[in-house]
């Protein structure tokens, strides 16, 4: 479908622990988008778990040592690139690159992390931390390595109708230094590869709001409050599906949602069913790609009655746009007839 | 439910050597925090908080060690880096909170133990598996922090959804060993910094740079 690039691109892909459980239907949605899009996926040899954000809470350079030693393992197999659809594996790779990477401070400056950070990393794994990989999301792939040009002449099925919030979470784009990817305070990657699939992306203000990340099981009330707000302001804006790029998010939003609806219940609010598809759901969708391989089946509200409806106002608004060109053309050759040609129509009579 | 704001108790003992260390270990430069608030303005964890987190940045400054460790905020922080994304002074505050929350782990401050149960339940799944695995995190926070009862529901549309993996996908080759010794060092090394720590009594200063 999509015409092979003469040097394809290959990248290493680290898949992370979530997507091999709760969120299988992201990794395999990204892999098949890839795959059609000329993207060569080659899986980090014996990947490890990066630490996530639980390591770095409690020690930098235990979080250092567990993220590089996937960045070293992919070095090995002999790629400077990672990509990894997961925002949390994602920061936790490149912090690990960024403070490998840096230089060691000027005098006089508070700190010199660089080769200390180094040095403390390799005590822990034991041997030579990598010296280049870093990791870049699946979304930057698409969108900077593809291009949202070449993924809307790749759609076949457009989502014409669908109306859709995009929601990046909290560190897809945060802290900009570190994430060099995108507007830390507006994103719109996500919002253009939504476009490009035919969707109507709806100008979402919660973007990047927290939905409460991993308190869904220690503070409960914190995550429920926290992601109530994000279906209410999803609801205002009248969409069909909050689209995500997060495994932490999309699990807050949708096997969580009986926990929130529950909360919003209690605080006099309403009732959300509004589906939470992985854009690269959407995405492979867009492109065709067969249902089975993009894990529709996984989302715990469904897709279907979402598209569905979209469809349905979509089939009316062609059907009301043709009728209203019937009825102009039927007008004009009413006028034209006997007109002279003049632009200004008669006013309906 | 929501936390209310603890007062800042200004005539307590201060730690001049406390700001040093947070600025050594987090690579900030502290003094360049003005109080602005911007911080707090966009952190969605304020209501949950017990100081705003730019308040605990000024409990940094003072050298207030006492409340800074002992504070709720930095157990709920979630590292969603809004703070450190707004702050006009590039001040990285999500790394500082991460500092405060090292340091509160050494010295035995837990305020919020459900967070940290999740968290050491998570490493200890990364410890022995290679990689998190989720059901069985799930099944040992219930257990450790008493609310077994609390994501029962989620089991069904687990189930249902295919979501349910009840044996760990585990890395293919050494991965799993060598994770394994990752924290074992690890946990050596915390032993031996806990050791020079105990008889002394502040983390001290300028004793980092020695074996290299
Ligand atoms: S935003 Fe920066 S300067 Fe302002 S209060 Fe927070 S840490 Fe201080
Ligand atoms: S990183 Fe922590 S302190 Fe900063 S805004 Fe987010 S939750 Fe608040």
């Amino acid at each position: 479908m999509s015409a092979a690039p003469s040097n394809p691109l290959t990248l290493a892909y680290y898949p992370g622990c979530s997507q091999t459980g709760t969120a299988a239907e992201y990794d395999r949605s990204s892999r098949a988008c890839c795959a059609a899009l000329g993207v060569e996926l080659v899986d980090v040899p014996d990947w490890t778990c990066c630490g996530s954000t639980p390591a770095h809470t409690v020690d930098h350079f235990l979080a250092g040592a567990l993220a590089a030693r996937n960045l070293l393992q992919a070095e090995l197999a002999g790629h400077d690139r990672v990509t990894t659809p997961c925002p949390s594996c994602l920061a936790a790779l490149r912090t690990a690159s960024h403070h490998l990477a840096e230089a060691p401070a000027e005098n006089g400056a508070p700190q010199d992390s660089g080769p200390n950070y180094r040095a403390e990393v390799e005590r822990l794994l034991d041997r030579p931390a990598p010296l280049r990989a870093t990791a870049v999301s699946v979304l930057q792939v698409l969108t900077e390595d593809v291009g949202v040009e070449a993924i809307a002449s790749a759609v076949t099925r457009p989502l014409t109708g669908l109306r859709v919030a995009p929601y990046y979470g909290c560190i897809m784009n945060r802290p900009p230094g570190l994430m060099q990817f995108d507007d830390p305070e507006n994103p719109t990657a996500m919002d253009r590869v939504l476009e490009a699939c035919g969707a109507t992306v709806v100008d979402y203000p919660f973007k990047t709001e927290c939905c409460g990340a991993a308190f869904g099981m220690p503070r409960l009330d914190i995550m429920q409050r926290l992601s109530a707000r994000l279906l209410d302001m999803a609801a205002s804006c009248g969409v069909d599906a909050i689209v995500v790029a997060c495994p932490l998010c999309q699990m807050n939003l949708d096997l969580r949602r009986g926990q929130v609806n529950a909360f919003s219940h209690s605080q006099g609010g309403t009732h959300h069913a509004m589906p939470v598809p992985y854009f690269t759901q959407l995405l492979g969708l867009a492109l065709g790609l067969p249902e089975s391989g993009l894990g529709l089946d996984k989302l715990v509200l469904p897709l279907g009655p979402a598209l569905t409806a979209a469809r349905a106002r979509e089939d009316e608004r062609i059907a009301r746009t043709q009728a209203e060109l019937a009825a102009k053309a039927a007008r004009k050759n009413g006028t034209s007839a006997n007109g002279n040609g003049s632009k200004e129509n008669t006013p309906c009579a | 439910m929501q936390t209310p704001v603890r007062p800042l108790n200004l005539a307590q003992a201060r730690d001049p050597d406390f700001q040093a260390a947070v600025a050594r270990d987090s690579g900030q430069h502290l003094a360049s925090c003005y109080q602005c608030g911007n911080c707090t303005a966009g952190c969605s964890y304020t209501p949950d908080y017990d100081f705003p987190v730019h308040q605990v940045m000024r409990l940094v400054q003072l050298g207030l060690k006492e409340s800074a460790l002992s504070c709720r905020s930095i157990w709920l922080c979630a590292t969603c880096q809004a703070c450190t994304t707004r702050c006009p002074n590039n001040i990285d505050v999500a790394r500082v909170m991460d500092v405060l929350r090292h340091m509160a782990r050494q010295a035995g401050y837990a305020p919020e133990p459900g967070v940290k149960t999740f968290t050491d339940s998570f490493l200890a799944s990364v410890a022995k598996h290679g990689r998190v695995f989720e059901v069985g995190l799930a099944a040992v926070f219930a257990i450790k922090s008493g609310k077994p009862l609390q994501d029962a529901g989620l089991g069904l549309p687990m189930l249902t959804h295919g979501k349910l993996s009840l044996t760990p996908h585990e890395p293919e080759g050494n991965g799993k060993a060598e994770v394994a010794a990752i924290f074992a060092r690890f946990d050596r090394v915390a032993a031996q910094k806990a050791r020079a720590h105990s008889p002394g009594e502040t983390p001290g200063n300028g004793k980092k740079g020695g074996g290299e």
